[in-house]
């Protein structure tokens, strides 16, 4: 400021003696203006955060408003008898579960009668209150268990969709009116069951862990399958794009002669990383079902194909964090008597590898939430159904990924699956979040400043 | 270097994995978005109760689903196709031409298409005229084509509310439209005798016949290519509209939609299954016979999926909104037999 009052001499004769009786404390009209630019400048600015941190706190108020109920499920606890008989004449049927509906039946009338409430609805009706998977759940126990026929367990049954709606606000008594799957007289029963303790409201580890369930049972579907679908992915992401994006960019950033044609390779994986992602999947499908006869829905296609997704976001960044080491330290290397190739494995690739590093998980997170390219891959639908049963199933057995299956839950008939989306999304967006933690942690504790 | 790439991950690909494609033991399935729920409870079901895999089933629409069934036989080509319509006879030709020849037709039961509007809206009583008149690009004034001028319902029909024009129907890629124009539209301007003025006026019938189908374009019916849950957002975004939904969408959404009645039958299970309620189709699957006996249980599941236990009046499909076929028992027979299309 002081140079700037000592410029003003040079200025004409006439203004100078007005000037010189400024004084830097006593501002001037153009000193006003220049500051008040600044000052507007500023208000722009914290403008522009404070618009960008609304739609961020707003999306998160969704995200967990209407996520954060997926974590709870509705239990419905009642000691049901395996009855020896029942169970055989169950087995011997067409639809084995559905056998188990006349055990489960009778169990919620006994229950019922034991904690006093008084109910004039058919046992059929009274199952409605529960999950149609209950039956398979008491199956599949019954076939793990042999042992226990004709004992009575107690087991911790899924309520149905719309009881459990009931008890997280969504739905209402008058909602039902119309309603072929539950009545009214159900929620009141519900609600006496609950003071009894029966009905129980509690988180849900399945929702974690689970697989996918029909359209029938949206209370039972859970995220897990489909995570294992998306974490199979990015190991053939990491293990392909990692080493082949990594060597193309040492090769063009250290070895390749500057020339048209690099210049024209660089540009195109410039113009690659901009590709819309459905692209690669028309391109996977044609190249890896179609012409390489991969199995469809797999993660190791899904994998491919994001694999040339990410590859282009591994190169820029991985020769952008090349270029920043330097170039003294090739000098230095050359200088004492290395090969080109020594100086740089010996001393730029470690010097480059945080950079290389947080690219390479900035790239695979992008890779993790995308749901685009795996539409055209088959792995959108009713896929994420089976456990994988080993590594190489892992990779080669139909499976979803998480984004796919969040998607395909905001797709279905029934609002239930609508909360269990916003649930997946927190799920995803907490792996995200961790992916991005460790590339900033990465960062800090290994970048070196020259 | 991209290409580079790209070639060297489909060179590594196809080395390593082509090689090792393990023999397939889920039944893939793909196809109609409206069959999927159908189909994939069904699925959950033969998962639980047989020792095979739950098969995988796949969305994307009839047509897409018919293509990729279309695309040959083998490991990597999917084994039903599920469909909202019948196959077509180009479909058939294409498939014969990529060797997938034996095609057994499975029809698992109907399924009712609603009109359906806020619950909060007026009460609609429709007709097919009413949409025809209503959303008709061209309607017949004085023995004459004008192009459509209707702003509110009861300008076509004095029964209807005095409410704007504003319709969500299916985009074309949906097996949904094809029911909705021909059941609803052609009808409506069979009805309305808009069809016989445009002969009489003397235009050549079949395109007097592609006239009825031309839906307005002035904003006042728009096509939806999503799913439904589109459709409900678009009514929740703009209360004054209508939607066509499927029958079991309406189901689990009775708590936001109201059904209006279509020439006074209110749509349900019963008034589809008895024909009362005029705007339903048959629902399909094709099974390729050439992977019966290679892909583990497929014959077992195309019999699960229409046993009575299922398919039946009292089956998990008729509670999540499946109108059940009255001929369910000569379906479980073809079945059975393995009964081909003959073309």
């Amino acid at each position: 400021m002081t140079e700037t009052a000592t410029t003003y001499p040079s200025g004409k004769e006439t203004g100078q003696a007005v000037r010189r009786k400024t004084s830097l404390l006593k501002t001037d009209a153009l000193t006003r203006r220049r500051n008040a630019a600044e000052t507007r400048f500023k208000i722009y600015g914290v403008v522009a955060i404070l618009i960008g941190l609304f739609f961020l706190v707003a999306l998160l108020y969704a995200i967990f408003s209407n996520g954060l109920t997926a974590f709870n499920q509705t239990f419905v606890s009642i000691p049901v008898t395996l009855d020896r008989e029942a169970v055989e004449k169950a087995e011997a049927s067409v639809v084995k579960t559905s056998g188990y509906n006349a055990m489960i039946d009778a169990a919620l009338v006994a229950e019922l009668d034991r904690a006093g409430i008084a109910t004039d609805m058919r046992p059929a009706d009274l199952r409605k209150m529960l999950s149609s998977g209950a039956a398979a759940q008491i199956r599949s126990f019954v076939l793990a268990n042999p042992g226990r026929v004709g004992q009575t367990v107690t087991f911790d049954l899924l309520a149905s969709s719309r009881v459990d709606g009931y008890l997280k606000g969504r739905v209402t008594r008058e909602a039902l009116v119309n309603d072929r799957n539950l009545d009214a007289a159900h929620l009141d029963l519900v609600d006496e069951m609950q003071t009894k303790g029966i009905v129980e409201k509690r988180f849900n580890m399945d929702f974690i862990t689970g697989s996918d369930a029909s359209d029938s049972r949206p209370e039972q579907a859970g995220i897990g399958v489909s995570m294992l679908g998306s974490l199979y992915m990015m190991l053939v992401v990491l293990f392909l794009s990692l080493p082949i994006g990594v060597a193309a960019s040492i090769y063009l950033e250290e070895f390749a002669p500057k020339n048209r044609f690099t210049d024209l390779i660089e540009v195109n994986i410039s113009n690659l990383a901009a590709v819309p992602s459905i692209v690669f999947g028309i391109l996977g499908l044609a190249a890896f079902i179609q012409f390489a006869h991969l199995p469809q829905s797999a993660p190791i296609v899904g994998g491919l194909v994001l694999t040339l997704m990410t590859l282009p976001t591994i190169i820029i960044s991985t020769r952008a964090s090349l270029k920043a080491v330097p170039p003294s330290i090739r000098d230095a290397a050359l200088g004492v008597g290395a090969s080109k190739m020594q100086s740089v494995f010996h001393h730029v690739l470690p010097l480059a590898m945080p950079g290389i590093l947080t690219g390479t998980i900035i790239g695979l997170a992008q890779a993790l939430g995308e749901t685009a390219p795996l539409l055209l891959i088959g792995m959108v639908g009713f896929i994420a159904s089976n456990y994988p049963s080993g590594i190489a199933s892992g990779f080669f057995d139909p499976n979803s990924a998480m984004p796919a299956q969040i998607y395909e839950w905001a797709k279905r008939a029934d609002p239930a699956f609508y909360e269990r989306a916003w649930g997946g999304i927190i799920v995803l967006l907490f792996f995200l979040m961790t992916m991005n933690i460790v590339a900033i942690i990465l960062r800090r504790r290994f970048e070196r400043r020259w | 270097m991209n290409i580079k790439a790209l070639l060297s991950a489909t060179a590594v690909a196809s080395v390593a994995f082509t090689g090792a494609a393990i023999a397939r033991d889920q039944i893939q399935i793909a196809g109609s978005s409206t069959v999927l729920p159908y189909s994939s409870i069904v699925a959950e079901a033969f998962g639980e109760n047989t020792d095979f895999p739950t098969p995988v089933v796949e969305s994307g629409g009839s047509s897409a689903g018919l293509k990729k069934f279309c695309d040959g036989v083998g490991e990597n080509t999917i084994d039903i196709a599920n469909s909202s319509r019948p196959i077509r006879e180009g479909e058939i030709k294409a498939c014969a031409d990529a060797g997938v020849t034996d095609i057994i037709e499975v029809r698992i039961g109907y399924d009712g298409i609603v009109f359906a509007s806020d619950i909060n809206g007026a009460d609609f009583v429709f007709t097919p005229t009413d949409w025809y008149k209503a959303l008709a690009a061209e309607v017949v004034v004085d023995g004459k084509l004008v192009p459509n001028t209707a702003t509110t319902w009861n300008q076509v029909n004095d029964a209807l509310p005095n409410q704007q024009i504003q319709a969500f129907v299916p985009g074309t890629k949906h097996g949904t439209r094809e029911v909705f124009e021909e059941k609803v539209m052609m009808h409506g301007c069979e009805d309305s005798g808009a069809l016989k003025a445009m002969v009489d006026g003397g235009m050549d019938k079949k395109d007097a016949a592609k006239k009825c189908l031309v839906l307005r374009t002035d904003g006042r019916s728009v096509d939806i290519d999503g799913d439904y849950t589109e459709t409900l957002a678009r009514l929740d975004a703009n209360k004054a509209g209508i939607g066509v939904f499927g029958l079991a969408f309406y189901e689990n959404n009775t708590d936001k939609l109201k059904v209006a009645t279509m020439s006074g039958v209110t749509p349900s299970t019963e008034t589809i299954a008895s024909g009362e309620y005029p705007v339903s189709r048959p629902l399909f699957f094709y099974v390729k016979k050439a992977h019966i006996g290679v892909v583990p249980g497929l014959k077992e599941f195309a019999q699960f999926f229409v046993s009575d236990e299922l398919a039946g009046p009292d089956g998990p499909l008729a509670q999540y909104g499946l109108v059940s076929d009255p001929e369910l028992a000569k379906v479980q027979e073809a079945v059975a037999a393995e009964t081909t299309l003959t073309h």
